[in-house]
């Protein structure tokens, strides 16, 4: 099952790559990795997605919190969130029939067209992962000449990320 | 105060309470050892930089505090590395210290660079690179401040070399700011209770204790708590000597190469109680058939150990020591565990150890540590390496005392018991130390016999040769068939006696067991370093073995001693494992 989660931790230079080392070290399958800045200074926010099952997954997180500029892990798998990831695909298009029928199909996406040459568009789609999924399904028989997706993003709604789940309640899972 | 970069980073070190620093100099350390020998502090001048990692290891065992090792830029830093995992592995805290190529070469392929700092990250528990000068008091304070809090662990600074000769205001930290950094003491009073109902209701528990019970110095609390609840106590092998082997409730070790009715009481338990352990492969057999009777308790300081091998279903996160001191009072009154210890005797009297005449043909190993017990009267401290003679002297010895057992269990190092046993001498001058290695191990790191002398370090070394890598001959002998590819030592090995003598260290050489004895007490009676070589029989083999990858019931026991039974190789098919104990309760 795939497994949200995201982690806040100091900026420095060797964090990201102490976490990358952890994943590649305990064999850990990640799907997308993302990180970038936050509200709060020289604090930055990785959000990644993980396949596994629960017991790996804690497993994860647990190592995670042994990097010691990590701060918090959550688990958004079961939380309400807000995920968002993007994506810039180029498309052939040859010809203006095409061009108007992958205009039109982007446009139920919601997808913006950001440029346009002879013979290819380039696509913008933002939303949530299988949104993105099924956009690039309807246009890849068109021919995708280059396409690039950004990772997920994730945030709990209202309440902030792992608010109510302290980190002691992420460490002892009640098992018995 | 304005100071440089070397004199703050000996300031901190003497703030840090170091005495003793392992290592060697070099091109970009130099601003370092000058400011240094300006201070009091001793610097044992090692001829290798993994000795210096080891020495800092063995130190920081026994000490129970962090042990400082420093190479210099590029070889002198990698050379430290495979000491910096076994520290990694074993959750000791060392912090170790490298001067790079200065910053403006950092990145350029200079002569003598590494980047070190990168191929560290797995392999410690946090590392630096510093670029400032005025980062380096705070980053030193948090180096060991990290190396001792929670599990502890190696930590490793890199430092280019002109942030050494840079100037800064020095004013040492107080306090740490490390918002991420927060290990949980105290067990949670629920979980605690919950495994206190566990242990009232318990037929047949078992307590493990591990490594973290030394760390904790809990060696009291495990006591008090055995006593009160009458549980028997069974050690991993880094866990060894933090129970008195004297003890009634003493149970031995299990696992690989640990004693069958050790391995048995685990298998049949209802309830297993790890403390400060943490499950690994060599302890537990297969993960899957790991104690299928019990619930099972874990108490350790890393929330990542539990759960990690073997299903937990009481999981308590905190320190050995507190979490002890609140456990106990908590038990009430226990059900008899009178027919539990019973079996265990019954399986104790059907599996003993092996026991060797006086007067055999061949030297075993078996012997060379009774007669090192007998003359030691088992208060030595010993620094085991790593093969059949660390499995030997672990089954062999009786540890009363904690921190009496030192070994490389997490990495299996090769090479790690002299520097270990300097280490260990130099934090407990008071104590007669011993390394005991296989001659393939002291091959690893005889350099350092060179420090014995030179720093005035009285170890005692045990060669015990047997002319083969032979634990690898052995699995060889009983899982590839009998083909020994590669593990022959007889020709090119040093004559070890002549070669101690080298060293202005005297050597004794011992080929029958008649001659224990005398070498032995030889060796000790000489107020310096001194090396015993003790020529045992070749194709030995260490039994009880749980082969790799089965369960703890499948133990296979001793053979009984037979020396020409020994001698003919085991056929390819493992002997037929005995029967599983039987149930206790039908
Ligand atoms: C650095 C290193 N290399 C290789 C090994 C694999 N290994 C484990 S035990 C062993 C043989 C040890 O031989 P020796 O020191 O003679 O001890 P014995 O088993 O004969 O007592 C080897 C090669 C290891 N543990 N460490």
């Amino acid at each position: 099952m795939k497994h949200t989660l995201v982690a806040t931790m100091a900026d420095g230079p060797a964090v990201l790559n102490r976490v990358v080392s952890l994943f590649r070290q305990r064999g850990f399958a990640i799907d997308s990795l993302t990180i970038g800045k936050t509200h709060e200074q020289h604090v930055m926010r990785l959000t990644m997605v993980v396949d596994g099952s629960k017991t790996a997954v804690e497993q994860v997180i647990k190592q995670l919190y042994k990097v010691i500029e990590v701060r918090k892990v959550s688990d958004l798998t079961e939380d309400q969130t807000v995920e968002r990831e993007l994506a810039l695909v180029k498309v052939t298009s040859k010809s203006t029939t095409l061009r108007t029928e992958i205009l039109q199909m982007v446009d139920v996406y919601r997808g913006r067209v950001v440029d346009i040459s002879t013979n290819s568009l380039t696509v913008e789609v933002t939303g949530p992962t299988d949104k993105i999924d099924s956009m690039i399904s309807m246009l890849r028989p068109y021919g995708i000449k280059e396409m690039v997706r950004t990772g997920l993003v994730a945030m709990a709604r209202g309440v902030m990320a792992g608010q109510e789940k302290g980190r002691e309640a992420l460490r002892l899972r009640e098992v018995s | 105060m304005r100071l440089n970069g070397s004199q703050i980073l000996s300031k901190a070190l003497h703030e840090e309470g170091v005495e003793v620093i392992f290592g060697i100099p070099g091109g970009t350390i130099m601003p370092l050892y000058d400011e240094m020998h300006k201070h009091p502090m001793r610097h044992l001048l090692v001829r290798h930089e993994q000795a210096a990692a080891h020495m800092a290891d063995g130190y920081a065992r026994v000490k129970r505090d962090v042990g400082v090792c420093m190479g210099t830029s590029g070889p002198g830093a990698t050379n430290l590395v495979t000491g910096i995992l076994n520290a990694h592995m074993d959750s000791s805290p060392i912090v170790a210290i490298t001067v790079n190529v200065p910053s403006a070469m950092i990145g350029t392929d200079a002569f003598q660079e590494a980047d070190i700092s990168g191929i560290t990250i797995p392999v410690t528990k946090q590392n630096y690179f510093v670029r400032h000068t005025r980062d380096l008091a705070r980053i030193v304070k948090e180096a060991f401040y990290i190396a001792r809090h929670g599990r502890p662990g190696p930590v490793h600074i890199d430092i280019p070399k002109d942030v050494l000769l840079n100037e800064a205001d020095f004013v040492y930290p107080t306090a740490v700011d490390l918002p991420g950094f927060q290990p949980t003491f105290e067990g949670s009073l629920v979980q605690i209770r919950k495994a206190a109902r566990l242990i009232e209701r318990a037929r047949r528990p078992v307590i493990i204790a591990g490594q973290g019970v030394l760390i904790s110095q809990a060696s009291a609390e495990l006591l008090a708590f055995a006593e009160k609840t009458d549980i028997p106590v069974v050690n991993t092998l880094l866990g060894l000597s933090s129970f008195p082997q004297s003890h009634r409730l003493y149970n031995g070790w299990p696992g690989m190469h640990g004693y069958v009715y050790s391995s048995y009481s685990v298998d049949q338990a209802d309830l297993v109680i790890g403390i400060g352990n943490r499950f690994d492969d060599r302890f537990c057999g297969k993960f899957s058939a790991f104690a299928p009777k019990a619930k099972i308790v874990h108490i350790d300081i890393d929330p990542a150990e539990i759960g990690k091998n073997v299903r937990v279903d009481v999981p308590i996160v905190g320190d050995v020591k507190r979490v002890l001191n609140k456990l106990t009072p908590e038990i009430g009154e226990c059900e008899s565990h009178d027919e539990w210890f019973e079996q265990i005797a019954e399986w104790k009297r059907e599996f003993p150890l092996k026991q060797y005449p006086d007067d055999t043909p061949h030297l075993f190993t078996p012997q060379v540590i009774n007669a090192i017990t007998k003359a030691t009267d088992g208060k030595a401290y010993i620094v085991a390496d790593v093969g059949q003679h660390q499995m030997f002297a672990a089954q062999y010895y009786p540890f009363e005392e904690p921190g009496q057992f030192q070994t490389s269990g997490g990495l299996g190092t090769m090479g790690y018991s002299l520097p270990a046993a300097i280490g260990v001498q130099v934090a407990r001058p008071d104590k007669e130390v011993w390394a005991i290695a296989g001659d393939g191990c002291f091959q690893m790191n005889l350099q350092e016999l060179a420090v014995l002398i030179q720093d005035r370090v009285p170890v005692k070394i045990a060669v015990v040769n047997n002319g083969y890598l032979g634990m690898v001959r052995q699995w060889q002998q009983l899982f590839w068939e009998g083909n020994y590819q590669h593990v022959d030592l007889a020709t090119g090995t040093p004559d070890f006696v002549k070669l101690a003598e080298a060293y202005a260290i005297p050597g004794w050489r011992v080929t029958k067991p008649s001659e224990l004895n005398a070498a032995i007490a030889a060796a000790r009676a000489h107020p310096g370093p001194a090396l015993v070589e003790f020529c045992v029989y070749r194709e030995e083999n260490v039994f009880p073995m749980v082969p790799s990858g089965a369960a703890l019931s499948e133990v296979i026991p001793d053979t009984p001693y037979v020396p020409a039974a020994i001698a003919t190789p085991i056929p390819a098919a493992a002997p037929a494992a005995p029967a599983a104990p039987a149930p206790v309760h039908a």
